[in-house]
Formats: C-alpha cells, structure tokens, sequence
C-alpha cells in the first residue's frame, strides 16, 4: 500500500519537474515569446487566486468577495520590500511576508464576520476589500496613494511562478484530502449536523479563510514583482468578481476545474485582445453558455483524476465505434421517411407533419 | 449511576413555553424514551441538550462516573465532544459527501495529526488517516454500508441514510446517544430491524440511548424507562408498563374522552 503510493508519488513529482524543464528549455530558446511568456505569467497567477477561493467558496462554502483585498495586501508588502530592497532575497522575504500580512488579515476579518451567511458575508467582504483599497489610496506617504508604485526590476520569472503555482495546488489539495480539510467541507454540506459531530465551525472556517488569504497574498506578491507597477485599483470589486468567475465556471469544490477555468479564460481574453470590441460580449456569452449546460462549473466538485480520463477514453471509443452504425441508421430513417416506433427522428418527422 | 442529569429545564421562544420545568434522569446504560404528542417539546429537549439552543433556565449535567460536569448553553461541537452524539428527525447527512466522508468526519476529534500535516502528508499522517477508515470500515460493517462506502450518501435508500446517521452520531464514541425518531417512516420489517441494530451498538458501544418515536411498538418493546411529555412539561415517567396504563398519559394522546369509554 504504502509502495505504490510512493511510486505515485515518485511519477508525479517527475511529471511535474519534466514539465517545468520543458517550458524553460523552450523560453530558453525562444521558442516561446514574450507574448506567450506574459501569458503564462498572468494564467500562474490567476490559478493561485482561484485555487485559493475555491478554498474558502468552494470547498468550505463561505461565499467571499473579498479576494482582491487579500492580494492586495500582498502586493503592496512585496512592492514595498523590494523598493528597499531590490535583490532576490528582498522578493522571497515580500512574498512570504505578504502571505502572512494577508492571512493575518484573514484573521480579523474573519472572526467577526465569518458569523454571516450567504450574501451577508459576501457583501461583508465585499466591504471589506474596499476598506483595504480605500487605505492604500490614502495612505500617500507609503503607498504613493492612487498613483501607485513602480518597481524598477522584476524578480518573477518562470521558476518563481512555476514554484508558486504548484506549492499552492499542491498545499491546498493536500488540505481538503486531510481531516482538517474535510472537517472544512462539512461545513459547507451541513453547517448544523457539522457542529453535531464535533466540528468547530467557526474555527474551521478562520482556518479556511486564513490559508485562502495567505495564498492570496502570495499571488498579489508575485503580481506586483512581475507587472512593475501596482495601483490600488488594480484591486478592486471587479478583480474579485474576476476570481470568482474563474472559481464558479471551473466548479466549487474542484481544484482541477479552477485550474482549468483559470487557464481557459485567460486564454480566451488574451486571444480576443484583438478584437476588444466584442471580447466581453463573447466572454459573458461563454459565461452564460457554461451556465446553462453545465450549471456546476465545469467540474462539478469532481477533481481530473487518471480513472476518470480512462472513463472518458472508453465511453469516447465506444462512441465512436457506434458513429458508422449510427450514420447508417440515420440515413436508413432518413430514406424511408419513418423509422421504429422509438426512433427520435421518426417521433420528430411524425410531430411537424 | 446517573449519566445525564436534567434539572427544570425550561426554554421559552417569546411567550410560548416550548419546555417548562423538565427534570429527568438518565443512568448510565440505559435505553430510554422520550414520547409524547407532536409539538409536546420532545425535539426541543434535544436541541437544548446537544446544544443547538441555549435554555432559559434549568441545568443539565453529564457525569462522568461520580464527576458531572454541566453542559447547558456550551455550543454543539463541545457537548458532543463531551460525549453526547444525535441524530436528526429530518435526516442532515452530508447528502453530496461518500458514505465513507461522512463517518470519517465525525471521527475528526480523535485525529491526532496537527494542522501543519495537512500540508506535507508525513508518515504518521498517512498511518492515522490509514487508522481512521479501518475504523470507519468497521463501523460501517455493523450497518451493512462498508460495501456502499464509495457511494454518495443521498443515493442510499432512505433507511439506509437512517443507519448512516446511526453510524455517524457513533463514530464520535459518545457516551450517550440520542436518537430523534430513527423509525420514522420506515416500514415494520424496517423498525424491527432497526430495533435489533438498537440493541446491538448499545451492548458493542457501552451505549447509553436516549430517543424519541412516535412507533409505540417500537418503544414498548425496547425502551426500559419512558418519559412522557406534553405541552412542554413532563407528565409521567416510568418502566413501558407503567406509561401504558396511566392515565395521564392516555389523556394526552387519545382525549379525556377516551378513559370513559
């Protein structure tokens, strides 16, 4: 047992290790531009947001709208460490110490209000988050207010976001498969049987918010070494409803989903990036589509797993083995005008004559 | 020996008196009932005792040997880890969680692994999750569920979910378990089964049982000491042979009426 869970293990990490060299190989050699690179860049960091709400949203059911506060926190951190001091150190200590200002926030805010449910909580974070935008904008004397912070050199490259980025997946699904974790989504099952075996809601859910905000941070940190500037609205109410899109679309409760969600997204806006005009229709359009057929978010709260790719191989191999028989029958229905008493085109012929 | 003690217990919701001046006792290994018409206050006992409601007034006290220690007003998650599990009239399982979760969540107080192995999944992280589905699994077992563990509990059928609740309440190795009507609308091959898995975790589990049932066969026939309430206040209390003769008790449920006749 405990074997062949370090041989999977074992794959993994190599499968992850081949996958980083990979892409650096191919940055390495230019192969994939700046235009991709800034890609990468921006899909990394969406994922560490997304995975962490989907945290606190999605798994332990606390419905936040306050995650841009939480990266804000970050990013201000890290800004203002490496201002003073510009080396690679001064960007680890920013992001670790952004990370901690951000779940330390997590903390107070999530005490008093992790009490509310549903929209009340949503719309506490909600002011919350504009609480913390409104200090950065005020606070002239550190932040430089509504003009922002320019950084004079970037620290984030492929490592760092590839490094980030998997620690968060990593972490965070290593939670939700432990006691703690589950204790987390049995709060979101059934608040009031959860206390009755046991649990400690309030503190379950501090605990949730608090990691989600952490990884927060982390994201906010990394986005500020890597986008040179930062202003505090870049982190407002819209960048909050941003990750929650992200969560929603890629399923509550899936790591996977909100990985994908968050990859596909940022694909779609940034190859729409030439035609601006319509791109938001065509993104709300899409929204609405995933909506109606698969009001779950793409994943439900399922996670990618080989059994289930093996699932989709056998029943995409049958259903293409059924295609010529299928054809045929088709054509047959077609040609005789009528076809079994069951068949769906028959029934259809027969309702418009 | 006593378990729980309730002492004038009294919860009003605005004016209405929902349970005035209850006092019972149970002992330690006891299988007692709790009946009464619908709206007596029997479910509202139970909220006050698991902590669901804080009471007006009036104590309760869970001892543990000659120890008691008073559990009024603690909050759900204390008084069950104090040792009293419950179940719900309305079914609250984890509907969208496996078989196998919903135990294993229950189990989380006996975890001993810190937060921070969460993250890494050390050695003895994996030995105790190991731990707690052998446990869960044998659990399982004495409900007949360890084949459907990977099942999400809202595809068991509806007496199923009941043992599941059973199974869960245990797997928090209370001392005292309350059942709040585990025989409802189950069908009587159902109730009897029931009544045997009743008997059952109490001898395996050195149970304490307290439940409530509106199935009169069920009751009689299991429960070694009944109380009776109506409109919130005790009205009588004794062995099933008592309770059925009583005369108050047969007034509460069939109408005055009904000793003339």
């Amino acid at each position: 047992m405990s074997k062949g869970f370090n041989k999977k293990a074992f794959i993994k990490t190599l499968a992850l290790l081949l996958a980083f060299s990979v892409v650096q190989l191919l940055i390495r050699f230019n192969i994939i531009s700046y235009y991709y690179q800034d890609i990468l860049a921006r899909v990394c960091i969406n994922i560490i947001l997304a995975v962490s709400l989907n945290l606190i949203t999605g798994f332990t059911g606390q419905f936040s709208l306050g995650h841009a506060g939480f990266m804000s926190i970050g990013a201000y951190t890290c800004a203002l460490i490496i201002e003073r001091v510009p080396t690679v150190y001064g960007f680890i200590a920013g992001v670790i110490l952004g990370a901690l200002l951000a779940a330390f926030a997590g903390f107070l805010v999530g005490l008093p209000t992790l009490r509310l449910k549903g929209d009340y909580l949503a719309i506490a974070t909600l002011g919350l988050s504009e609480i913390i935008r409104i200090l950065f904008i005020n606070l002239d004397s550190i932040t430089n207010g509504a003009a922002g912070l320019y950084l004079q050199r970037r620290f984030v490259n492929w490592f760092w976001l590839y490094l980030f980025t998997v620690s968060t997946v990593v972490l965070i699904s290593n939670f939700v498969r432990s006691s703690h974790g589950r204790a987390c989504i049995s709060i979101r099952e059934d608040e009031i049987a959860a206390e009755a075996v046991g649990i400690n809601t309030t503190k379950y859910k501090v605990i949730a918010f608090m990691i989600g905000s952490f990884f927060a941070g982390v994201a906010g940190a990394v986005y500020a070494s890597y986008n040179y500037f930062i202003e505090p609205n870049l982190f407002n109410f819209s960048k909050s409803i941003d990750i929650l899109v992200v969560v929603v679309l890629g399923g509550l409760g899936s790591i996977s989903g909100s990985i994908m969600a968050a990859t596909v997204l940022e694909l779609i806006s940034s190859f729409l990036q030439s035609v601006a005009a319509i791109r938001m229709v065509l993104y709300a359009v899409l929204l609405i589509l995933i909506m109606l057929f698969r009001p779950g978010g793409l994943m439900g709260s399922r996670e990618l797993s080989v059994a289930m790719l093996t699932e989709l191989r056998k029943k995409a191999i049958a259903w293409l083995k059924a295609m010529p028989a299928r054809a045929v029958h088709a054509v047959r229905s077609i040609a005789k005008g009528s076809g079994k008493p069951g068949d769906k085109s028959a029934g259809k012929g027969r309702v418009d004559g | 020996m006593k378990l729980l003690e309730v002492k004038k217990l009294t919860k009003s919701f605005g004016g209405l008196m929902a349970v005035s001046n209850v006092s019972m006792v149970i002992d330690k290994g006891e299988l007692a009932g709790l009946i009464g018409p619908n709206g007596a206050g029997k479910t509202t006992v139970f909220n006050l005792i698991t902590g669901m409601y804080s009471p007006s007034s009036g104590t309760i006290t869970l001892f543990d040997g000659e120890q008691g220690k008073p559990i009024q007003g603690q909050k759900p998650n204390k008084i069950c880890n104090a040792g009293v599990a419950r179940t719900f009239q309305n079914i609250r399982l984890f509907r969208d969680l496996t078989v196998l979760d919903n135990v294993r969540i229950a189990m989380h107080r006996s975890v001993k692994y810190r937060l921070l192995s969460c993250f890494v999944h050390s050695p003895g992280y994996r030995s105790e999750e190991q731990r707690i589905i052998d446990e869960s699994i044998e659990l399982l077992k004495i409900f007949n569920l360890d084949g459907k563990k990977d099942e999400l509990a809202r595809n068991l059928p509806y007496g199923e979910q009941r043992h599941l609740e059973i199974a869960r309440a245990l797997a928090s190795r209370p001392k005292l378990l309350l059942l709040d009507e585990p025989a409802a609308g189950m069908n009587p091959a159902e109730t009897a089964q029931l009544s045997e898995i009743i008997r059952k975790v109490r001898k395996l589990f050195n149970l304490t049982i307290l439940l409530i049932e509106h199935d009169m066969s069920l009751v009689m026939k299991i429960c070694e000491r009944i109380y009776v309430l109506d409109f919130g206040s005790v009205i009588a209390n004794g062995s099933p042979d008592e309770i059925k003769s009583n005369e108050r008790v047969i007034t509460a449920y069939l109408g005055e009426d009904a000793i003339d006749a």
